[in-house]
């Protein structure tokens, strides 16, 4: 039984800490101002790299889902659930950061796009995923209706975005693309801050992934000891 | 038409190997389509058996979309002017919710009465149980909006008997029975079972919410065709995705 924590993950730790400074640093110091819309640009990048987190959950979460129900082997439920919980968290910071960005940027906090549709969308799915798991105390059922679950809500959510897409758009297409309102071109200081928020960004999530893998597996241990106790 | 005992002890013989071995699930629909397609129609009949003797479903549902249909009235205070703009929106919501409520009943009597074992048990292919509990929902939530649609014409004064409205209903009540029959029968083998279903139901409905609506109104503002094809062509897409991936977890549901 593995208990102590890999020394691995003690690195990862403190890589993702220095590079997650080291991404403040760029996005306050080195990146440029944006000369329309000011300092409050300046969170797009973490934004955006947020959305990414997100979006890397949810595809984590429907290949764990289909592993579980090819394999049926019970470590892939506890990657599945770990998967959704990181990509709610960040979905959740996306969606708040472009709250602050859109006030001064539409003059309004909210708008019914698609992109923003569609991650509340997501996040009210990984809502009712957990409420799920929270109805069922037998943990094969439970592992097996999420994992169904999931896949349901990976299939329907391109869906539902081509569907409210198909009504309007006003969210800026910053990355290959014009249109769209408060969308600006960007200097290559600008570029460079931005993948560099992408990559800590992406770190960040393996290296929470990794912590909240492992908390799920000890958390089955334990519950399995208990078990063997109560017998 | 009597089958002879082989079909009978083939089919049992399959529905072993459907359990014990894992066969692809193209492979177990070629073996057994046409007993598939006789246990759908017996799952059916016997859903509108018990509704014809007991009527419990079908009046809770009509009951309370007639009340959401009044709520909306007070609610939107529906002036003439407004009404043809509100209309869809109004019209959905109260399928949608009476919908729930009848998903929910349906599955939850199985259950109670450990129906649902009794069916599992049955030497048949799990995916008839599915198709035939599918298709007695959708046959009830169609029945209620027959009733919901002419009622709503008289009460508010604007003529909803249209072709094209009748396809939109068919189209969008097929694909949010088909989601809602698999979630229905996950949620409950849950401990929160009737609050649980319209939660995981409703996040993965919006794309059949839009486009129905959407065509709807089409239909009642006469859009041209090609404008309401659009929706049209998303609600057949939702339709024929969902109907395979419900059919395809079912089993991974009900299986024990």
């Amino acid at each position: 039984m593995k208990q102590a924590k890999p020394i691995a993950l003690t690195v990862l730790d403190l890589v993702t800490l220095a590079l997650m400074i080291a991404a403040t640093a760029m996005v306050f110091l080195y990146a440029p101002l944006e000369a329309v819309m000011g300092q409050v640009q300046r969170v797009f990048y973490f934004h955006v790299s947020a959305a990414w987190v997100g979006m890397l959950g949810f595809g984590a979460a429907a290949v764990a889902g289909i592993a579980y129900l090819r394999t049926g082997n019970m470590q892939w439920d506890v990657r599945g659930m770990a998967a959704v919980e990181i990509s709610l968290v960040f979905f959740f910071i996306a969606i708040v950061s472009g709250s602050i960005w859109a006030r001064p940027a539409w003059n309004t906090w909210w708008t019914w796009d698609p992109r923003l549709t569609t991650a509340v969308i997501v996040e009210l799915i990984y809502a009712a995923y957990l409420m799920l798991r929270q109805g069922i105390e037998e943990p094969e059922r439970r592992a097996r209706f999420g994992a169904v679950y999931t896949l349901l809500g990976f299939i329907s959510v391109p869906v539902t975005f081509i569907s409210i897409r198909l009504l309007d758009t006003i969210h800026p297409v910053v990355i290959g693309g014009s249109g769209g309102e408060g969308g600006f071109a960007m200097t290559p200081r600008m570029l460079q801050t931005m993948f560099f928020s992408l990559f800590t960004f992406s770190v960040l999530f393996v290296d929470l992934y990794w912590h909240r893998v492992r908390l799920g597996t000890l958390a089955r241990q334990v519950e399995q000891l208990r078990l063997k106790l109560a017998q | 038409m009597e089958r002879p005992l082989t079909d009978y002890q083939t089919n049992t013989l399959q529905s072993e190997t459907a359990t014990g071995e894992r066969i692809s699930t193209l492979e177990r629909v070629q073996k057994i389509s046409p007993n598939l397609w006789k246990a759908t129609l017996a799952v059916v009949r016997k859903d509108l058996t018990a509704e014809l003797r007991s009527r419990e479903l079908l009046s809770a549902m009509l009951v309370f979309a007639l009340l959401v249909v009044l709520i909306f009235n007070f609610a939107l205070d529906l002036q003439p002017r407004l009404r043809v703009t509100v209309t869809p929106g109004v019209l959905w919501v109260t399928f949608i919710f009476a919908g729930t409520l009848g998903l929910n009943r349906s599955m939850a009597m199985e259950k109670d009465r450990g129906c649902l074992d009794g069916l599992l048990l049955a030497p048949v292919d799990r995916s008839a149980i599915f198709f035939g509990k599918a298709i007695g929902n959708l046959i009830f939530m169609l029945l209620i909006e027959v009733i919901v649609l002419p009622v709503y014409s008289v009460l508010y004064n604007i003529n909803l008997f249209n072709p094209g409205l009748l396809l939109v209903i068919l189209l969008g009540s097929l694909g949010y029975v088909a989601v809602g029959t698999l979630l229905s029968t996950m949620a409950v083998q849950t401990r929160t079972r009737d609050m649980l279903l319209p939660i995981l139901l409703f996040p993965l409905t919006i794309p059949v919410v839009i486009a129905a609506v959407k065509a709807t109104t089409g239909f009642l503002e006469g859009w041209t065709f090609p404008e309401i094809q659009v929706w049209l062509n998303l609600l057949v897409v939702y339709d024929v995705i969902f109907i395979s991936v419900a059919f395809m977890f079912f089993d991974a549901i009900v299986e024990e």
